[in-house]
């Protein structure tokens, strides 16, 4: 109570002296939230601690003349477990922004107590785009893709490159269910067809039977509307059924180029994925890899690693340019700039809190095309921005005037 | 636990308790301690059926998590005051406990256990696919209505003062029952079953009783954590968390009245505490859950409690030490 | 054209195949806990992760010493066998004095230990290990992959050899013996300690088979024991505990039940076997082969 007190005499002194350049609590503290030893490690973990660090380091460390310091937890893709961390290290720890945090669950959680609490939430890891929908935030900002892209991108695209049927193996869930449907959407609205899908209970390890029925119905691809481990073993099974050598086409929605490492070119290779960062995509995306992987023991940066970079340095240059870290100036500010790095050009943050950037669809090599560790992807399709993300008016974000 | 001491000590200690209670959330991070509190609930009525009547039950998630769905669901979306969606999770748990009695009461031991964790799951499952509970995204942003229309209770500090007298309450009532002579029956029955029967005691009935009694206490921990942490979530249904209140209970000393709440707080202060160790949190619940039954049968409480009482009134006796937690004496 | 419940009948006789593939794995797990079971009394809780180990041995022998499939079959369940009989000797012989559930226990906080300390090492997304048996025939009805063929003969090889030895022969007998008269078995000059040993080191060694018949079909992470076993819990429990019979039987059984429900009605396919747990238990409490206790 009485620290609350102080802070707000502090706050309130600042206030009163706009001309200095104001950073509470002397220290711009970043929060990296995300998963470090479950499912999700390999994607976000502590490659994404050491995109923030990096992104740090460039700024030089500080900003405003004041210290940057990165903290991180591990949330156990849990949501209670997430927002005790959120609320301790917002209330207890001056963090001035949480990033990353995977898993849509705790990504909602979080997102709900940065609202209230007016913090800025740089999300690259959850894929809900709920996050930019219903929940969206005046303070809340989705980096790096999410489930429209990758069911618009991959339906879309995939159409286009002459897969008009499809079949879903759809796990049994909220989660699943959207996949499903706004991939469907996307390849009827491209002139497609979809043949049926099957719903399969969440973490079954057993595929054949659903594989023999999306096999029986002939459709050109097979859509993968589930996550994780689920993924994995379809994939897996899929090969051992001769699914993709018999000619039909698999679509990952939500495969991470980890997955693929995870499943072996052998078994995943054909296999059609959309992702918003590859690290051999060009010039500059290779040159941050290699920085990247100095530090991270040989593993490159995932998509939403990459992400982090670009959020928490987009953040820095934020708070430089307001002069402030006061989170609705500087939310205002990230707003106005355009968002340029190596994996985004001019991307342009909406009200919604989407950042708009192209997205990629990749297809899975041979063993044989590939010519080194992690040489996994070729590009099949360019996405831009406005083809992959949602329009601003079919959100329901509430700061989105009708 | 009931300690030969003397009334004044008693005062003393309980006054402390009391007054430790209250000053808390001053000291310490309130969520932190809220979170505790729902975790100490949830393990005394765990407790209830372990320590006073010998079932272990490995599906006690199932009541905490469902009751925490139901709360979050009816504050949320039917716009339920809070209290009302306390009581209805709370009834829905103690509706399920009945359920599962009538399928699982009249076994014993490990087939009890395996019958309850395989009844649990199925409500994993449930819980799952239902459409209500939002899947992996859980029910989020559940709003904290003002209690009884006018306690406002989006303030941590207040609502530390609810979550402590709900505990407080519930615990009371659990120190009742086991003081009852219904709590004695349970005693009996976890003693020697077959002498019960024979005495003419309708055991499955009573065995029934203390399990609705355990379900619904266990189903208001979760209903209160679903208003402190504004959500609910697959996490709370897990098979997991079966383990863990297991373990809280194991580590504070199961049939001791207070083993429970010390265990729980031991147990949520590691998980908060250690957050950042990432995996090793589980490793080292797992030594702890192996050392504790190797070598600490008793538990913290179930130790320390006999000590205790020596050193406050030399000499004494304790009356009542807690068993080296007898569970059934015989499985089959 | 004849269609049953609107699915083709060439179809129905594939699904009815993979749910015996997937029946397989059940048999095998169950039939190891029935024979820990029905000798130690303890409800091996560490009998998930020890289908893992299984499973990840296979992967080392494969990526850090060259070691393929086939001898991994082989040596790959002994090594889990033996850190099983580690964990007997060391541990869960203190606890045969006390109460059954104190072995559930133990072996509860046993498996969390494994489990983190594969989780730390090898990360959650798992490994991939290859099909030591490509390729697969057409049968007409489906398309069975060779490999999945092996593993359905093997599992039925290695089920009703374990009944035989059990039921049926001089050995398994004095094990039954021991069950129900240690005292006196051991008067016949039998070292029952040293048979509970190799008992549980067997039942573990079944397990770990598991895992290592397993990696080829699913991915091999330290995951994929923690959820199946509360499966095959249920199928134990409705076989009847410690019934050997009951267990393989269920294991296959289950496993076609299964696979029936995921082409009629998918969503329910995880739930069904505690479905027709819950009924088991109201019918015949003790299991479908159980005798009641």
């Amino acid at each position: 109570m009485k620290k609350g007190l102080w802070t707000s005499c502090v706050a309130a002194l600042l206030a009163a002296t706009p001309a200095a350049a104001q950073v509470s609590d002397d220290v711009v503290k970043l929060g990296v939230m995300n998963d470090q030893s479950g499912l999700y490690a390999d994607i976000t973990g502590q490659g994404s601690v050491i995109a923030a660090r990096m992104a740090v380091e460039d700024a030089g460390g500080k900003v405003l003349g004041k210290p940057i310091e990165v903290i991180f937890a591990d949330h156990q893709n849990k949501p209670d477990v997430g927002s005790s961390i959120a609320n301790r290290w917002i209330d207890a720890e001056q963090v001035d922004t949480i990033v990353d945090v995977p898993t849509s669950s705790v990504g909602l959680a979080v997102q709900q107590i940065t609202k209230t609490k007016k913090r800025i939430f740089l999300m690259s890891g959850p894929a809900s785009s709920d996050l930019t929908g219903k929940a969206c935030s005046p303070y809340g900002f989705h980096w790096t893709y999410d489930t429209y892209m990758l069911a618009n991108g991959t339906g879309n695209a995939l159409v286009k490159a002459g897969g008009d049927t499809w079949f879903f193996l759809t796990s049994d869930y909220a989660f699943g269910h959207a996949l499903e449907r706004d991939t469907g959407a996307a390849v009827k609205a491209a002139g497609g067809k979809v043949l049926g899908a099957v719903r399969h209970p969440l973490n079954t390890s057993d595929f054949s039977s659903f594989l023999l029925q999306a096999q029986a119905s002939k459709a050109k691809v097979i859509g993968l509307a589930n996550a994780g481990g689920d993924t994995i073993n379809s994939i897996k099974q899929a090969a051992e059924f001769g699914i993709v050598s018999g000619g039909q086409r698999l679509a990952g929605l939500l495969v991470f180029v980890t997955d693929v490492h995870a499943l072996g070119l052998k078994t995943a290779q054909g296999l059609v994925v959309t992702e918003s960062f590859y690290w051999d995509l060009n010039d500059e995306t290779r040159a941050f890899s290699k920085r990247f992987m100095e530090k991270s023991g040989g593993k490159p940066p995932s998509m939403v690693q990459a992400g982090v970079y670009s959020a928490v340095a987009h953040y820095l240059k934020a708070i430089k340019e307001a002069g402030t870290d006061d989170a609705d100036k500087v939310a205002a500010k990230m707003r106005e700039m355009k968002v340029n790095d190596f994996m985004t050009k001019d991307g342009e943050i909406r009200i919604d809190g989407r950042v708009m950037r192209n997205a990629y669809l990749f297809q899975v090599k041979k063993p044989e095309e590939s010519k080194g560790p992690w040489d996994y992807y070729k590009l099949l399709a360019t996405i831009k921005p406005e083809d992959a993300f949602r329009p601003l008016d079919q959100g329901d974000c509430p700061l989105v005037k009708k | 636990m009931q300690m030969t001491m003397s009334p004044t000590a008693r005062l003393i200690l309980a006054a402390v308790i009391a007054l430790l209670a209250l000053a808390a959330p001053y000291v310490i991070y309130p969520v932190f301690l809220m979170k505790a509190l729902c975790f100490a609930l949830f393990a005394c009525a765990f407790n209830l059926l372990i320590g006073y009547v010998g079932l272990l039950s490995f599906g006690h998630a199932a009541y905490f998590g469902m009751a925490a769905y139901i709360t979050a669901y009816s504050v949320k979306a039917w716009g339920w005051p809070t209290e009302i969606g306390i009581l209805a999770g709370t009834a829905v748990a103690a509706v399920m406990g009945v359920v599962v009695g009538v399928l699982a009461i009249r076994r014993h031991g490990i087939y009890f256990a395996m019958i309850t964790l395989a009844l649990a799951q199925m409500v994993y499952f449930f819980c799952l696919q239902a459409k209500f509970t939002g899947g992996e995204d859980g029910i989020q942003a559940v709003p904290r209505r003002p209690l009884l229309g006018v306690l406002d209770i989006t303030d941590n500090h207040v609502l530390y003062y609810v979550v402590l007298a709900i505990f407080v309450a519930a615990f009371a009532v659990i120190y009742r029952t086991i003081h009852s002579p219904f709590g004695q029956v349970l005693k009996a029955i976890r003693e020697n079953e077959t002498r019960a029967v024979s005495l003419g005691y309708r055991v499955e009935r009573y065995k029934l009783m203390a399990l609705t009694l355990s379900a619904a206490l266990a189903g208001l921990a979760g209903s209160t954590k679903a208003i402190v942490f504004q959500l609910a979530s697959l996490t709370d249904v897990q098979w997991q968390m079966s383990g863990e209140v297991v373990l809280m209970t194991l580590v504070g000393g199961m049939g001791t009245i207070f083993g429970p709440v010390v265990g729980a707080f031991v147990i949520v202060g590691m998980q908060n505490y250690l957050a950042e160790a990432g995996e090793w949190v589980l490793v080292i619940q797992g030594v702890i859950f192996v050392v504790v039954v190797l070598a600490f049968r008793r538990g913290i409480v179930g130790e320390l409690a006999p000590r205790l009482a020596r050193l406050v009134r030399p000499g004494a006796q304790a009356t009542d030490t807690p068993q080296p937690a007898r569970l059934t004496s015989d499985a089959r | 054209m004849f269609e049953l419940l609107g699915i083709p009948p060439q179809a129905l006789f594939g699904q009815l195949l993979l749910g015996l593939i997937n029946g397989a794995f059940y048999a095998l797990l169950s039939l190891g806990l029935a024979v820990i079971f029905g000798l130690l009394n303890v409800i091996n809780f560490i009998h998930g992760a020890q289908y893992m180990m299984g499973a990840f041995v296979a992967w080392m022998l494969l990526n850090w010493a060259g070691i393929g499939f086939w001898p991994a079959l082989l040596i790959a369940p002994v090594v889990v066998a033996i850190t099983g009989i580690v964990i007997e000797r060391l541990l869960l012989r203190r606890l045969y004095h006390l109460d059954h559930l104190y072995g559930l226990l133990l072996t509860f906080g046993i498996a969390i230990i494994i489990e983190g300390l594969f989780r730390y090492r090898f990360g959650s997304s798992g490994q991939p290990y290859d099909n030591p048996l490509p390729g697969g025939h057409n049968l007409g009805f489906m398309y069975l992959p060779n490999y999945r063929g092996l593993v359905v003969v093997a599992s039925l090889l290695i089920c009703f050899g374990t009944w035989f030895v059990i039921e049926r022969t001089r050995l398994g007998s004095y094990l039954r013996a021991a069950t129900e008269n240690p005292t006196l078995v051991r008067a016949f000059g039998i070292n029952v300690p040293r048979m509970i040993t190799l008992t549980y080191g067997f039942g573990v060694g079944l397990a770990a088979l598991a895992g290592v018949m397993a990696a080829p079909i699913y991915q091999v992470s330290p995951l994929m024991g923690s959820n199946l076993i509360i499966v095959v819990f249920a199928v134990v429990v409705i076989g009847g505990m410690g019934s050997i019979m009951g267990s393989i039987v269920a294991g296959f059984g289950l496993g076609v039940i299964e696979g029936l429900t995921k082409v009629f009605y998918p969503e329910a396919s995880n739930t069904v076997i505690f479905v027709i747990m819950a009924i088991v238990l109201l019918i015949k409490p003790a299991g479908l082969f159980g005798t009641p206790r």
